[in-house]
């Protein structure tokens, strides 16, 4: 992993390259290091980051959404990156919240990510703009709401036990 | 002549029966209907039933964990199914006897399973394997369906999560059971499911 | 291709294109079990001919639905749809105490589990900054090399039947058994045992296992040796894996896909060797890589990689080390049982463990381990309460299935069937 001067150098060279507002933080926690970018210049801030000339992070782990309700913004798209030469990981993520849940798409640069921006909008709700194929994966495509986000209720049914038989309705009522 | 199955454990009726029998007292329809009923109606459908029970072929039809133990039973030399009469297991609905829901159930998947249910020719039978079939499993949330019954008729349920080999082929060895005492009469006569037909 | 114009047929709205499988009829005349409304529509407009493979179908992968526009017998487009067995277990997992989320996880990739346990596990004591004895790790890489083995033993056995040749079912379930009766002996089950908690493992090998799977190591080679005859140098085999499949390493990379189809594309990345983790380091095993990427090239790394897995088994069997079998860090795992007739202490965490679980100090960890398809990474969120806050899985099997249109667009149908065959999707990662 990048130690905590090697991701204040990297974020150093990204506002140096695309100004101040790409980064909004940076965190350092338990040797993970992670990047704060804001959503309308994630994808720069990624693209910067695959191509860059010394330290590229040019593999694409992982990309899942999160909730942190209630912190505001409220929905946070995580972008895990590998360097595979030096054997490094970085995280970008970006917050935004729920009105303005719009987040520019990768899949230019990573193809992979296709299914699992289509995985965070299913579940989140995040809109990936210039998606080539945005729709819901793993729920039913007309499936109302976005299950993970932590204001969904779980579902299912309830447990049925003695002291509630009586008073819980079956299916078949 | 109209024959009546007759359930006839009583110990005294059948005694008294053979006691007339003997002294000549029995006249001559209930002596050819009592001849019809042990040896064709009875025999016959006995016979049937044995031949149905020892006969099931599954349809190839996993849906999760539980379908590694399933094709461990079906297809392992230590636990063999084919001993047990289902033989070969089907590809297509149609040719399958039965269905083994093996895995969790979830949303999307509950049409297509009725769908295929449907497709299946009677008689046919439901194994529900694994919690997540019978119920929702550990599973309570709001992708699965809780339970398979809730658009399946179910014949069997085993428990476990993944239910043994062991389990299953007691489970399928249930089922055999339970279709040589109950002779087959179609699925909605078996669950009282008039009217569930599909509309034209 | 002759005109473009043909529908495609995600454009049909989806309730209409799912109309195969509701009870409504479709009106046409059509009843149950005919061809989708599309296919018909297509073949009047054009050569191109879109059928349905799943979600139910003969090859036992798993409930993937690929809607195939065909061409002849070629194919020219595909997709994928999956989502059948969409379990929602990353949202129960928020629901539950840290080790209940161990079980959930666990049922995933349902044919790797000690491998979802050990993602989430090291993301946890990462978390924690919690430090796993040395025993544990080993007895922890013991295991995780024979699910690596049961895995690719039961990848054989699917995957090879659906080439044809069907006696690979029966073989490699029963060599599979072998390894299930040592999974049985150690913890109990012998699917899913929830054997590995976040500080170790539940609990010490008993005696007379290390003894059982020495037998074991001693003969799976032979039986390797005896599948590799049957099908290295077979005719039929060779004409259907030798250069089929092929995607170059570099279009594997940008699709995220990890694992054996990376390194049989020729790109040399293993996580055991390249980040160790568990004590990896301490042993000496090489990482097959292959050369052209074909299908060829992924059964031969497989089937080296579970000769690999037995050399790591019996190292890790003779320099097994005494000690803890979990941390003794009495707020995170449970003391032994002995200890609760007589300490007061053992008994309220005990009690603390059980009732509510541990806590985890908020923060992000995200810890990746190289399981039998990939990269399998486990991200966990705590905001300081005994529940977590986010678990997700990233899950192998999900990112590879977007090569399946890479490798198989422009190829046969035949090969399309070798494709997913060779790609082993678990379709319980897919959808998780």
């Amino acid at each position: 992993m990048p130690d905590a001067t090697g991701l204040e150098l990297i974020a150093q060279r990204v506002r140096d390259e695309l100004g101040d507002d790409a980064v909004v933080g940076t965190a350092y926690y338990r040797d993970q290091a992670t990047l704060e970018a804001s959503p309308a210049r994630v994808h720069d801030v990624l693209a910067f980051i695959k191509n860059h000339p010394e330290e590229p992070f040019e593999f694409l782990s992982s990309l899942h959404g999160c909730d942190y309700l209630p912190d505001a913004p409220r929905l946070g798209v995580h972008y895990e990156l590998l360097s595979m030469t030096r054997a490094e990981r970085l995280r970008v993520k970006t917050r935004v919240g729920v009105d303005e849940a719009h987040v520019p798409t990768v899949t230019d640069l990573w193809p992979g990510a296709n299914f699992q921006e289509r995985e965070v909008w299913d579940m989140f709700g995040v809109e990936f703009g210039d998606h080539p194929d945005h729709r819901r994966i793993l729920m039913p495509e007309d499936y109302e709401g976005h299950p993970q986000r932590r204001d969904f209720p779980i579902g299912g049914e309830p447990v049925i036990f003695t002291f509630n038989e009586n008073e819980m309705p079956r299916w078949y009522e | 002549m109209e024959v009546t199955r007759q359930k006839l454990d009583n110990l005294r009726i059948q005694q008294v029966t053979a006691q007339r029998m003997l002294k000549g007292d029995v006249p001559d329809e209930e002596l050819e209907q009592y001849v019809e009923e042990r040896l064709l109606f009875t025999t016959l459908e006995k016979a049937q039933n044995w031949a149905r029970a020892n006969a099931v072929w599954p349809a190839t039809f996993g849906l999760a964990c539980c379908a590694i133990e399933m094709i461990s039973v079906i297809g392992s030399p230590r636990n063999d199914l084919a001993r047990f009469g289902a033989e070969v297991s089907r590809a297509s609905p149609r040719q399958a006897d039965m269905l083994i829901l093996s895995g969790r159930v979830s949303i999307k998947m509950a049409p297509v399973i009725r769908r295929l249910y449907d497709q299946m020719l009677e008689p046919k039978w439901v194994i529900s394997m694994g919690a997540c079939a019978s119920s929702a499993g550990m599973f309570n949330n709001y992708a699965l369906v809780a339970g398979a019954d809730r658009f399946l008729p179910i014949d069997v349920y085993i428990p476990g999560c993944p239910p043994r080999p062991e389990a299953l082929m007691y489970g399928i060895i249930k089922l055999q059971k339970k279709i040589l005492d109950q002779p087959d009469l179609g699925w909605r006569e078996r669950y009282k499911a008039q009217g569930t037909e599909e509309r034209a | 291709m002759s005109s473009q114009e043909g529908k495609n047929p995600l454009a049909v709205p989806y309730r209409e294109r799912e109309q195969s499988i509701t009870m409504e009829s479709l009106g046409n005349g059509q009843g149950e079990g005919q061809a989708p409304v599309y296919g018909t529509e297509l073949e009047r407009d054009s050569e191109l001919f879109t059928i349905n493979i799943g979600p139910h179908h003969p090859a036992t992968h798993g409930v993937l639905r690929l809607l195939v526009t065909l061409e002849g017998e070629y194919v020219h487009e595909l997709t994928p749809l999956i989502g059948y067995v969409h379990t929602g277990i990353e949202k129960s997992c928020e629901d539950q105490s840290y080790w209940k989320v161990i079980p959930f996880v666990e049922r995933m990739d349902y044919l790797s589990y000690y491998f979802n346990a050990m993602a989430f596990c090291t993301a946890v004591e990462r978390l924690l900054e919690l430090e796993v004895p040395e025993r544990a790790q080993y007895l922890r890489v013991i295991h995780m090399e024979l699910n690596r083995i049961s895995s690719h033993l039961f990848w054989m056995a699917t995957s090879i039947l659906d080439f044809g040749a069907i006696s690979f079912l029966w073989w490699g379930i029963r060599d599979r058994e072998m390894t299930l009766d040592l999974f049985e002996m150690s913890s109990g089950q012998r699917m899913h045992p929830r054997y590995f908690q976040v500080g170790g493992v539940m609990e010490d090998i008993p005696p007379g296992w290390e003894q059982k799977c020495r037998e074991f190591l001693a003969r799976m080679p032979s039986r390797i040796d005896q599948y590799e005859a049957v099908l290295d140098k077979n005719e039929i085999f060779l004409h259907r894996t030798r250069n089929v499949g092929v995607v170059s390493k570099e279009r594997l990379l940008a699709l995220g896909v990890t694992g054996p189809l990376l390194r049989a594309a020729g790109h040399p990345w293993d996580l055991r060797k390249a980040m160790p983790y568990s004590s990896y380091e301490h042993f000496d095993f090489k990482v097959p890589v292959g050369t052209v990427g074909d299908h060829y090239d992924r059964y031969q790394v497989r089937i080296a990689e579970m000769r690999e897995s037995l050399k790591i088994i019996e190292q890790a069997l003779d320099g097994l080390p005494e000690g803890r079998y979990i941390t003794d860090n009495r707020k995170i795992a449970l003391p032994p049982r002995h200890e609760l007739a007589t300490s007061m202490e053992a008994l309220i965490h005990h009690f603390k463990l059980v009732t509510e679980g541990f806590r985890v100090p908020p923060g992000e960890a995200y810890s990746a381990v190289e399981s039998p398809r990939g990269e399998l990474g486990c991200f966990v969120v705590a905001d300081g309460s005994a529940k977590p806050a986010r678990v997700h899985m990233r899950d192998p099997s999900f990112v590879n299935l977007q090569s399946l249109k890479d490798m198989s667009e422009g190829t046969l149908i035949a090969d399309l069937i070798a494709s997913v065959a060779m790609l082993d999707p678990i379709l319980g990662g897919i959808d998780r």
